[in-house]
């Protein structure tokens, strides 16, 4: 089960709204390489893997996720604090608005809500290591690609911070990827999935 | 210590985490409640007790309480939607 902590795990203090820029970022809670999917995605995965190690780091890494869950949040919270309804019409938050007000909803920058076809839990090990190794590079790739709309140091600062922490779980990742493939038929790795067939592994 | 007592103390941990738990909600909504707030100090304490004790016999429960200093304890232990935890 969970414990909650009263802190994020990096800070964040935004001191000028911002919301075209909210909902482009929103896109890293609830798009298609979003924290939501992330969360979901290791921690529906860790079940079924048989390498304790490994369900550890899918629970643990998980776990950190539900954390940026919340700096992103935030993130998008504190751009879109106080808004006057000029500030809505002008920078186009409109369309966010009119559904959900300035709460928090998990989205896609293009205004597609959250849907769990984004990712999958495949239950074969390798498969789900490579899908994760993919979701951080591709999660990756968007905090680049929001870094290059943002001049504000105020949100530069906690995306750089989530930037780098999808380049370490891609790291870990494939160490555990390395770890799976270590325990599997050394000629070939596809002989039997681990997480399934009846065969003992190492 | 056997796998028996280590069942029983989770148990333990199980009834008092749950009296702990219960009572947070309580307490959210009703934060001037003495009672309530005595009840939760009194199985807070429980709680915490037990899982010290949980962490230095059975293995750590969070990643925050592992207590070798040789090595990672922490994935050693089987996961809590392995059988018999």
């Amino acid at each position: 089960m969970w414990n909650y902590e009263k802190r994020l795990q990096y800070p964040v203090n935004i001191t000028s709204t911002n919301p075209a820029m909210a909902q482009v970022i929103i896109s890293q809670f609830g798009g298609p390489d979003g924290e939501v999917g992330a969360t979901m995605r290791y921690l529906s995965q860790r079940y079924t893997m048989p390498y304790r190690e490994v369900a550890g780091l899918l629970t643990d890494i998980g776990t950190e996720e539900l954390a940026h869950m919340e700096i992103v949040s935030t993130i998008v919270y504190q751009l879109t604090k106080n808004l006057s309804i000029e500030e809505i019409k002008a920078s186009g938050f409109d369309k966010y608005y009119v559904d959900h007000t300035t709460g928090i909803y998990p989205v896609a920058a293009s205004g597609t809500p959250f849907s769990a076809a984004a990712f999958q839990s495949k239950g074969d090990a390798i498969t789900d290591l490579h899908e994760d190794m993919a979701a951080e590079q591709k999660a990756r790739t968007t905090y680049d690609n929001i870094l290059r709309l943002v001049k504000d140091p105020e949100i530069v600062d906690p995306i750089r911070f989530l930037r780098a922490r999808e380049v370490v779980h891609y790291q870990r990742f494939g160490e555990a990827l390395r770890i799976v493939q270590d325990r599997l038929d050394p000629k070939n790795f596809y002989a039997y999935n681990p997480e399934f067939d009846r065969v003992k592994g190492r | 210590m056997t796998p028996n007592e280590r069942n029983e103390l989770l148990n333990y941990i199980y009834t008092a985490g749950f009296a702990v738990d219960d009572t947070v909600l309580y307490l959210d909504t009703h934060p001037t409640d003495k009672v309530a707030l005595q009840y939760y100090h009194k199985y807070n304490a429980i709680r915490q007790q037990a899982v010290k004790e949980y962490n230095t016999y059975f293995g750590p429960l969070t990643d925050e309480s592992v207590e070798s200093t040789t090595k990672w304890t922490w994935v050693e232990e089987p996961w809590p939607w392995e059988m018999g935890r």
